[in-house]
């Protein structure tokens, strides 16, 4: 039996009978994932929404840096991440490395530049729209950034789901601050990285088919979302 | 404004915040992958977290950033396989109490139809000569670890120089190693241990496996509660204790796997002059 | 007839500075080369309706917009009287409304007029009534007409309850029926002693509306009178020329 043949039906087998461990690192791989980029999305949009109506001394440097990090390598985050949690680093007493929370950090840190990027792109398009009825109704830089970030919503969307892809297919610097310690920190990336290096090629695969049918589950579910709110709160 | 940002704030913290730390006690215990990646862990260790109420959290790396990791204090202990590297760590002041913990042996793997023809060969400079002849790669893990170290330290001893496009230095660890060979056709030195829990063999065979030359000692240390006033000290020690008491011992020698042992445990004191 | 003098703020007495809800004092605009406001100073009296006439590209709509602060001036300042300041509202030819419904886009600007939140249900069903936009109040007010939408916006100035409120053409781009019905919120809204300035290139509804006229061409002010002055003896040969509808810019 050839491999791809192998690891459908190991994925296959594994999702039928709910997996014990499966399900452990589905589960933790989706709680980091959410609390990464719901943590991106709180830093993300008010700053990609700042930087797309204010304007100040350095935004544009700023506005390229965001860009720029869109790219930041993983592994290099991972690293940076790690000095700063490891013992005798600035946070070592807090405790934090090889823990779900390390994984958060440094996937917030990954996701959280395409969410400034891809908010500010979208908002300056409404702000441009926006500017002279808001400004002539004398709105706050507050209430200003709130209405184009409210009425931009269904298109920040799109910027979240990009966050997700991100955060939820990550493994290189998820691997060095969590440690890919078994019942504690293994997700479905390390996990597949595991059983790569084990050799084990058709359940690697297959994990990799269950977080490829996750990643499809939520994207989908994110849009049925999406389309039924919009048809209730009209664009 | 204010109560907005008091919400954000509390968000923020919540969302960093929630994960459960496990209130048992535990140690984290830095190693090599071998141990790991062959599945002794899964087999040894809950014998002790059963005994002892104290979970042993397992982040495998190579022997270089296992130590490394140590040195940082981000670890109550270390399983590697580097005698020199292990004797510069304790030195060093990063560990103590370090013991011989087991040992198996390293073996040169390579395609069943063994073009460089180091099947029949007697002694390991003949096999190297032979690799270095380049009929097919040689996939150096070119990762710092104990195995490459290892390894580097056989051309040398040989006196082989390893520049050519015979050699392969992938920089990877073993298990990834071990794919990039298959895929070449080619050959590498592995340790056992990895080797038999290799699930991606195909074609490729155990080549050569004589000789002391091959001898692979894993050590185990306590990362040092001095230069690391962070560690669990206690936990590890009792663990340290426990897998070099006859009990511990006994159960390396145990594992197994399609029938072969992949560890002899010979655990010993460890004295540096 | 002598030609009309253009005004700078030395000219204005103690006593009409008080009458003036909006002082202009030397406002020069300039986009690129070309000078849309050339020294401009004139004031605009605290009640009534004023329209400022003027044909394509004569700086009317950067007035309208310099005079709320949207168009910082290049040289000359704006200054609103205190009873006027910060209590005014913009009405643009092209209604922007935000993307929500017809209640979403009245909740939203009383909003940002601070109002409290418990008030502003009542307020809403007030400016609906207004406005004439009964029945669409779920309606994504960017699916209404541009009638409703042009009165939608009109309502959406009165939600702070400015005492200033400028039109930039607001029925230009509408049929006779709406024009009608923005021209009745005009009316209701300047008997409730709001002050009006509206920008039109209508002459029948200058007519209708006016109190007073302000005439620009090129930059420039050529003639500010009182409504019926202004249409039955224009001073300037542009005025007379534009009434009998041949100025060519």
């Amino acid at each position: 039996m050839n491999t791809l043949t192998e690891a459908f039906l190991q994925s296959f087998q594994l999702i039928i009978t709910l997996d014990e461990t499966l399900v452990e690192v589905v589960l933790l791989s989706l709680s980091v994932t959410f609390k990464a980029v719901s943590l991106a999305c709180l830093i993300g949009f008010p700053l990609g929404t700042a930087l797309a109506v204010l304007k100040f001394p350095g935004q544009k440097t700023l506005v390229v840096l965001f860009n720029s990090f869109m790219g930041l390598p993983p592994v290099v985050v991972g690293l940076v991440v790690y000095l700063i949690l490891s013992a005798n680093g600035p946070l070592g007493p807090l405790g934090l490395l090889y823990t779900p929370t390390a994984m958060i950090i440094a996937q917030t840190i990954l996701v959280t530049p395409i969410i400034v990027a891809h908010s500010r792109q979208i908002i300056v398009l409404l702000a441009e729209e926006y500017d002279e009825t808001l400004r002539s109704m004398q709105a706050s830089r507050m209430d200003i950034m709130g209405t184009l970030l409210w009425d931009s919503r269904f298109s920040l969307f799109t910027t979240v789901l990009a966050g997700l892809g991100r955060a939820f297919s990550e493994v290189g610097a998820v691997m060095i601050v969590g440690g890919n310690i078994n019942h504690f920190t293994r997700i479905m990336t390390t996990a597949i990285a595991l059983q790569t290096a084990r050799g084990d090629l058709a359940l690697a695969l297959g994990l990799g088919i269950i977080l490829l049918v996750l990643t499809i589950s939520i994207n989908a579910l994110a849009y049925g979302l999406k389309t039924t709110w919009e048809k209730h709160s009209y664009a | 404004m204010t109560k907005i940002l008091t919400g954000w704030v509390g968000l923020v913290f919540l969302l960093l915040c929630t994960p459960v730390h496990s209130s048992d006690e535990y140690i984290l215990l830095q190693s090599t992958t071998s141990t790991q990646n062959s599945g002794l862990y899964e087999f040894l260790l809950p014998h002790f977290e059963d005994g002892h109420g104290v979970k042993v959290k397992v982040v495998a790396v190579g022997t270089g950033q296992a130590l490394y990791n140590g040195s940082r204090c981000n670890g109550d202990i270390v399983i590697v396989h580097s005698p020199a590297d292990e004797r510069e760590f304790v030195e060093a002041g990063y560990g103590i109490d370090p013991h011989n913990l087991m040992y198996n042996r390293f073996v040169i793997v390579g395609p069943s139809s063994d073009p460089a023809g180091i099947g029949k060969i007697e002694t390991l400079r003949e096999a190297f000569a032979k690799l270095s002849k380049g009929p097919a790669p040689f996939v150096s893990r070119g990762d710092d670890s104990g195995t490459h170290k290892k390894e580097l330290s056989l051309w040398n001893k040989y006196e082989i120089s390893t520049t050519g496009d015979w050699y392969y230095e992938v920089g990877s660890g073993m298990g990834a190693t071990l794919n990039i060979t298959v895929g070449l056709e080619g050959y590498t030195m592995t340790d056992l241990g990895t080797w038999l829990s290799f699930a991606n063999k195909t074609n490729h065979v155990i080549l050569y496996e004589n000789g002391s030359e091959l001898f692979n000692q894993y050590g185990i240390i306590m990362v040092n509660p001095d230069h690391c006033p962070n560690v669990n000290s206690e936990p590890a020690r009792e663990f340290l204790n426990w897998i070099v008491s006859p009990m511990g011992q006994q159960l390396i020698a145990q594992y197994k796997i399609d029938g072969e042992q992949l560890f002899y445990p010979n655990a010993s004191p460890k004295r540096y002059k | 007839m002598p030609k009309a003098k253009i005004l700078d703020l030395n000219d204005f007495s103690e006593q009409k500075k008080q009458q003036a809800s909006i002082i202009c004092s030397s406002l020069s605009f300039q986009r690129g080369e070309k000078e849309i406001l050339s020294d401009i100073s004139t004031t605009f009296p605290k009640t009534g309706i004023s329209v400022i006439m003027g044909p394509n590209g004569a700086g009317k709509s950067v007035l309208l917009r310099t005079i709320i602060g949207l168009l910082k001036p290049d040289s000359g300042y704006v200054i609103l009287n205190p009873e006027f300041a910060r209590k005014t509202a913009l009405v643009f030819q092209r209604p922007v409304l935000i993307r929500r419904t017809v209640y979403g886009n009245l909740h939203h600007a009383l909003g940002i007029a601070g109002v409290p939140r418990r008030q502003r249900r009542s307020r809403i069903e007030e400016l609906i009534a207004i406005g004439g936009l009964t029945g669409l109040e779920n309606l994504p007010a960017r699916s209404l007409s541009g009638g409703e939408q042009q009165r939608l916006q009109m309502v959406r100035a009165l939600s702070s309850n400015p005492k200033l409120i400028l039109l930039d053409e607001p029925s230009a781009s509408l049929d006779p029926q709406s024009t009608h019905a923005i021209e009745e919120i005009i009316k209701s809204t300047s008997d409730k002693n709001v002050k009006l300035v509206l920008v039109t290139h209508d002459i029948g509804q200058a007519k209708r509306l006016a109190d007073d006229v302000t005439f620009i061409h090129k930059g420039k002010i050529l003639e500010q009178n009182s409504s019926p002055d202004y249409f039955n003896s224009p001073s300037t040969p542009e005025v007379k020329s534009y009434l009998e509808g041949d100025l060519l810019v």
